[in-house]
This record gives structure tokens, sequence and C-alpha cells, in this order.
């Protein structure tokens, strides 16, 4: 074998950096956020595990038909009525987007951009 | 094959430095145009777009001028340019990244450019000129390597790469044409507003790629053993004058049209560029120094014993090449935001940022098209040893 | 023989899956999907456009633009360069740059004109787009933008003959000091223009801009409904509309 030494030695170096984060975190065991679910609502927009597993979709599908058809009214399978709005329907259940949307996300490591444009709190941007 | 750019002459090494060095440069600003705003350019809300998709037009016009040497050997089997077409497609591929590249750092929003995929949209121009870049870019790299690969190995080309040959000719033309379209179908833009857009587009793009095929190919055989050979380089130069002259001849049809009519809407944006306008007149040098290269280059080209002397052949094409740079990676733009629609007059030039991802992105360019070219050349003398 | 425990085999496994299917269909039916649908509050209009009265609209009067830019989060750049606008002043030459001549009436030489995005009913933004950022909703003619879709290009503002198009050079919220929660601001890398207060219109409300106009030189209606005031008003004055040789059917009429 022709350079087996320099290739041997590049394989452990490879080896041992692809398995870093393995290495700097062992021992450790993370553990999911906690998020404080609004106290005096009984029930989301949909189905809490629904929520949790396709908010996203839903969120497009409430941005699709606001911004592109004019629908602002969403009524879900149990035929109950909300208007479309982050900021308003969502927001005024989950009023600190800190602790509710954030604390997920960031353990997660998605950046979604909603909060480029929609703001949170009045007056402040 | 792909070994080939890794070895090489200090010289060599030298130049690829200097181009990762530039890319670098130009990476640091694009972060930081990314981080900022496109507010980092020149570019205003009056000229909306600057030197990035001037140089769009540019490359596509080097890019489409493969064709001028693919043409001639696949259509009318004219064998001189055989050691040279993969040259020219190799010049394309190179011109056609360069493009989508300028295309990425224009963008806004540059990672939501696959949206251009997700929602495709027919009736724009900016769709069609996304989807026929991609396919002359595809076709331009599998004909190129598989020719140069038969060409190692001493066999025939394979007969499936004959249609997709055929095929580059019209998408060549097609890829300008569509360039074209981008600008010539907007209303209020009386500068742009012409039918010849295209034609005009195509004429300076066959004139100033193969200028710049006729400069590459010279610096090759200074710097290699790879000759493309006498003939193939007259014959381009042949190619040049004509075209060139066609380009001057189509600009001169569009300064008839608008100052014989004298529809101001059309003129201002001429007066603008050559002349100067409500006191702006930013261009009014490069302008005037665009055409005259353009005219004493064609006089230069129309000299046979001048076209015949290699030095000055390639000093006549440095000069239509910097006379095509002007006009296309300047005016077009340029001349076609001023005055805007409301008639004011709102100036650009680029910043330093702006220039130094526009060198990076030609320092791409160059590096993809040297280490291409590197393997060209390299196949070349190894099959001639 | 043959025959008969085919067609046995064939009742049998029909109505299996008749009785199988139905209380699937039955809680299909139940649950339903979710639907979406307009406000009930929401105007009712097909082909919304707007008059401009200029013999009413005062010189020295910005309120339109002040309650445009502060609804709709509009940052206030000084820089003619970088600078967003929805509706804004204009010399007349300017915004009727082919029908201004040295004999123009005083007044019009010295009067602002109100301008903003002319909802085209032939719109070029729109045919440029190369991912229907902007497009022209069917039920009303807003032309909108979708700012979640937008990549940037900017070919909407090379298409767009009359100005109406602003680009966010830069993030729009260094630019903001109060902001209006109930609308959204913008990001940096996007167009944005006039959206006929789209976000209104849903609710039952008229353009802010209207709405802010105590001369009342600017009124709101519903081109397709003979009876509105937009239509009276047309039916009875002379208007003007920006470059009308362009073939994009402005929907903002000037009565000069």
């Amino acid at each position: 074998m022709y350079d087996g030494g320099k290739i041997t030695a590049g394989l452990v170096i490879f080896l041992i950096l692809i398995t870093f984060p393995f290495w700097y975190n062992r021992g450790k065991a993370s553990t999911t956020p906690e998020r404080p679910y609004p106290k005096d609502q009984k029930a989301c927009v949909e189905a809490t595990n629904y929520m949790k597993a396709s908010h996203m979709q839903l969120l497009n599908n409430w941005r699709d038909n606001v911004v592109r058809v004019a629908n602002r009214i969403y009524t879900n399978k149990n035929g109950k009525t909300f208007k479309m709005s982050l900021t308003d329907t969502c927001l005024d259940c989950h009023t600190s987007k800190a602790d509710f949307c954030d604390k997920c996300h960031n353990y997660l490591g998605v950046l979604p951009y909603c909060w480029d444009c929609h703001l949170t709190e009045k007056g402040k941007t | 094959m792909l070994e080939k750019p890794l070895f090489g002459s200090k010289k060599y090494y030298g130049w690829m430095t200097a181009l990762i060095a530039l890319i670098g440069v130009g990476v640091i600003c694009f972060l930081y145009q990314l981080y900022v705003g496109l507010g980092t350019t020149g570019m205003s809300r009056d000229v909306s777009w600057g030197i990035y998709i001037a140089q769009l037009i540019f490359l596509v016009g080097v890019a489409a001028s493969a064709v001028m040497v693919v043409l001639p050997y696949y259509l009318h089997n004219y064998k001189e340019f055989g050691r040279i077409t993969i040259l020219g497609e190799f010049l394309a591929v190179s011109a056609i990244l360069m493009c989508m590249l300028f295309v990425f750092v224009d963008l806004g929003r540059p990672f939501r450019l696959l949206n251009i995929f997700l929602y495709p949209t027919l009736n724009s121009i900016m769709f069609w000129d996304v989807m026929v870049l991609n396919g002359y870019l595809l076709l331009n790299i599998v004909i190129g390597w598989i020719t140069l690969s038969a060409e190692r190995k001493g066999i025939r080309p394979p007969r499936w790469i004959k249609p997709l040959i055929y095929l580059s000719i019209p998408w060549a033309i097609s890829i300008h044409t569509v360039t074209a379209f981008l600008f010539a179908g907007l209303p209020g833009r009386g500068y742009w507003l012409t039918a010849i857009m295209a034609p005009r587009f195509l004429a300076s793009a066959f004139a100033g790629g193969p200028a710049l095929l006729i400069i590459l190919s010279l610096i090759i055989r200074r710097f290699t053993k790879f000759d493309p050979g006498t003939k193939a380089i007259q014959m381009l130069a042949r190619i040049v004058t004509y075209a060139a002259i066609v380009n001057v001849f189509f600009f001169f049809l569009e300064v008839f049209t608008v100052f014989y009519s004298q529809i101001p809407e059309h003129m201002d944006h001429f007066k603008y560029l050559f002349f100067g306008l409500e006191g702006h007149g930013i261009l009014r040098p490069y302008m005037w120094a665009s055409m005259s290269l353009a005219f004493v280059a064609i006089l230069l080209l129309i000299l046979q014993q001048v076209r015949h002397n290699e030095r000055l052949l390639g000093l006549a094409c440095v000069m239509i090449f910097i006379s095509i740079w002007i006009d296309k990676g300047l005016g077009i733009i340029s001349g076609g935001f001023v005055p805007n629609p409301m008639h004011q007059v709102t100036e650009y030039s680029p910043t330093v940022p702006e220039l130094f991802i526009t060198l990076g992105v030609y320092a791409i360019g160059f590096t993809v098209l040297t280490v291409l070219y590197k393997i060209a050349v390299a196949v070349k003398e190894e099959v001639r040893a | 023989m043959e025959s008969s425990r085919r067609k046995f085999l064939k009742i049998a496994g029909l109505s299996v899956l008749g009785v199988g299917a139905k209380p699937v269909l039955d809680s299909l039916v139940q649950a339903g999907e979710p639907t979406y649908a307009t406000d009930q509050e929401a105007l009712e209009g097909t082909h919304w456009a707007m008059v401009v009265d200029m013999k009413k609209c005062r010189d020295d009067c910005r309120d339109c633009i002040t309650a445009c830019h502060r609804g709709h989060n509009v940052p206030e750049i000084n820089n003619a360069k970088h600078e967003i606008k929805w509706i804004w002043n204009e010399d007349f030459k300017h915004a009727f740059p082919t029908q201004e001549h040295e004999h123009l009436a005083e007044r019009l030489e010295r009067q602002p004109f109100m301008v903003l995005c002319n909802h085209c009913d032939n719109p070029p933004c729109v045919r440029v787009c190369p991912t229907q950022a902007t497009f022209k909703r069917k039920e009303d003619g807003v032309v909108m933008m979708d700012f979640h879709r937008c990549i940037g290009c900017r070919f909407c503002m090379a298409a767009c003959p009359y100005g109406s198009r602003s680009f966010n050079w830069f993030n729009p919220r260094n630019y903001l000091d109060d902001t209006n929660p109930d609308f959204p601001t913008r990001a940096k890398g996007v167009v944005e223009k006039c959206n006929f207060c789209a976000e209104r219109l849903a609710i039952g409300k008229i353009p802010l801009c209207v709405e802010a106009c105590k001369e009342k030189a600017l009124v709101f209606g519903d081109l397709d409904d003979p009876n509105s005031e937009v239509r009276k008003i047309l039916r009875e004055r002379f208007s003007i509309r920006r470059k009308p040789g362009l073939g994009t059917g402005p929907n903002i009429f000037y009565v000069i």
C-alpha cells in the first residue's frame, strides 16, 4: 500500500472529527424544554398532538389563505371558528413568544423567519 | 482527467492562488452584503439592477458565442475548429456558471431561490432564463466532457452525443434571446423596448465571445505546448470582424429610429448615456470610449495585414472585448433605468463591496475556466505526444 | 357451479366492504375537514378603484401619507435612493411625464399629486414575477405582494412603469420607531408596495388613506357597481390616468 501510514492517520483524524459531538456530549442527556401552556384555555385551534406535529403546515395554510385568497376565518374540524392571525389568535393565548415558541425552536435548532416581520409586542420592534 | 489541474508550473500555482484569494475577498464581501442587505451596493429605488445583472447579460453573450465554433465545426465540417471547439464549450461552461452566480448575488433573499422551481411561472421571462441557462450549462458540460474523453482514448465520441451537439446550437441562440426578452418586453422603459434587442445582444456576443476566445488561444499558445491553430484563429478573427460590424450597424439602426422619431421617452436614455441629462452623465466617457474602441478595432480588423499579425489581432480583440463589456456591462442597465419612468434622473455607480463581489464571481469563473482548460490542454498535449 | 361461487364471493366482498366502510365514512363526515372563509364583515367588491380629486386635495396636507405609512409600518428613510413609498407626492410633470407642457395651469404645476400603486387591470409586475409573489387577486382585482415568497429579484421594479415598487435595501426595522402591531413589518431583501389596504377590506374597512383624507379628495369603490361613488364621479367629471398608452389599465383615476 502506498503511503499507508498517511492514509491511516488521515482516517483516524477523520473518525475523531466526525464522532466529536458524541465525545463532547457524553454522559449528558438533554431534556426537552418545558413550555408554559395557557392555563385559562382548554383547547388550541386543533388537537394538541396535531398542533405539536403540524403547526407549521397549519400556519402555512393560514398564511396562504389570508394573503393570497383573502380568507380570514378558519373553521376547525369541530366547527369552531377562529381568525387566522399569528399575532392575534396564536399570541392571544401563547402570550410569550420567548417562552413558548423560542424555547422549543432553539432546542431543535430551527429558525423560522416569522418574527422578522410579525410583531410580538405592542409598539416594539 | 480530473487529476490534471493538480499539477502545473509555478506560474500556474501563482495564478490559482491569486484567483482563490480574490474569491475569498468576494465571499467576505458577499457575507457582508447578506448581513446588511443590498443597500451595500450602489443600486437604488430607481436603478434597481446594477453591475451584477449587467455582468449576467455580458456573460450570457460569452456563453452563447460558443456556437460560433461549434456550428462551423459540426454543421459545416470546418475541421480547423476541431482543436478549439472544446475551448469554446468550456468557456461557455464557466460563463454560464458566472451568470448563475451573478443572479444569486443579486437576489434580496438568495436562499429562497428555489421558489422559482417551486412555483414555476410560465409568463415570467426570469423563469425561462433560469431554465435555458441551466439547460445550456448541462449540455456544454456533457458535450465537452464526452468528446474530450473520447479524444483522449483515441476513439470516436459515442453516437448519442451528436443530437445533443445539434441541440446546443439553437439553444445557444435561445439563451441570449431569452436574456434580451428580460428587458425588451417591459413597458415604460424606452431604452429596452425595442425588437432589435435580441439581435443586438447576439451580434455583440458573436463579436465579444470569439474575441475573448482568440485572446485565450493566444495565451494558451504562449504558455503551453498546445497550438489551437493559426487557421482557426484567423477564421475566428473574421467572425469577430463581421459580428463587430453588424453590432455597430444595429446600434445605428437604434439611433436612427429613436432620433428620427424624436420620441422623448426613447431618446432621453441615449442622451443620458452619450451627452448627459439634467447635468448627470457619469457614463459619458465610457460610452464614447466604447464607441471609439469599436470603430478603431473594426478598422484594424478589416485590414488583412493587421489580422494576420497576431500581436495586432490580439490588441484589436482586446479593444472589441472592452468596447462590448462597457456597452453591455455598464450601458444597457444604467441606460435603461436612467431616466426613470417618471423622468427623474438618479445615477448609479457600484460600491467597493459590490465591485469585490463582482470580481469574486469572475475569479470563480476563471478558476473553473483555468481548471477546465488545464484538463483540455493536458489531454491535447498527451494525444499529440 | 364455477360461476355461482364467483358471484357469491363478489357479493360477499362488496357487502363486507360496505359494512366496513360505513363507520369510516361516517367519522369523516362527523369530523369534517377544516374550512376557510372570508370574514362576513368584508367589503364586497369585484373591481376596486380609486378616484383622486385634485381640486379638493390640499398642497400642504400629508394626512393620507402619514396614515398609510404608519398603519403599514413603512419605514421613513431619508435617502431618496433607499426610500420606501406606498403613497407619495409627485409633481404633475413626473406623475404624467408625457402630458406636461410649458403652459400648464399654474395650479397643476404647483400642486403635488398623490401617487400610489395603480392596481392595474393588466399589471406588468405580475407578468414578470418568477414566483407569483406578486399576483392579481381574481376576486377583487387588488395587486398583492406575498412577502413570504418574494426572492428579491426586483424584476417587478423594472417592469412597473409608475415607480410604485420599493425594495428593502436594509432591514426596515432599523428605521421604525413606532410600529403598528396589527400589521407586519417587512424583512430586508423583499419588494413592497401599496396593497390597497387588503387587510382592511377583509374586515369591512376602507383604505387608510381614504379614511384619513379630511377633504374627501380620495374616493374608493367598486368599478363594477354602477351605483358606486367612483362610478358616479367618473360619469360626471373628466378624469385622467397615468400612462394610459401602455395598456396597463390603471385603476387610480385623477380628476384635475
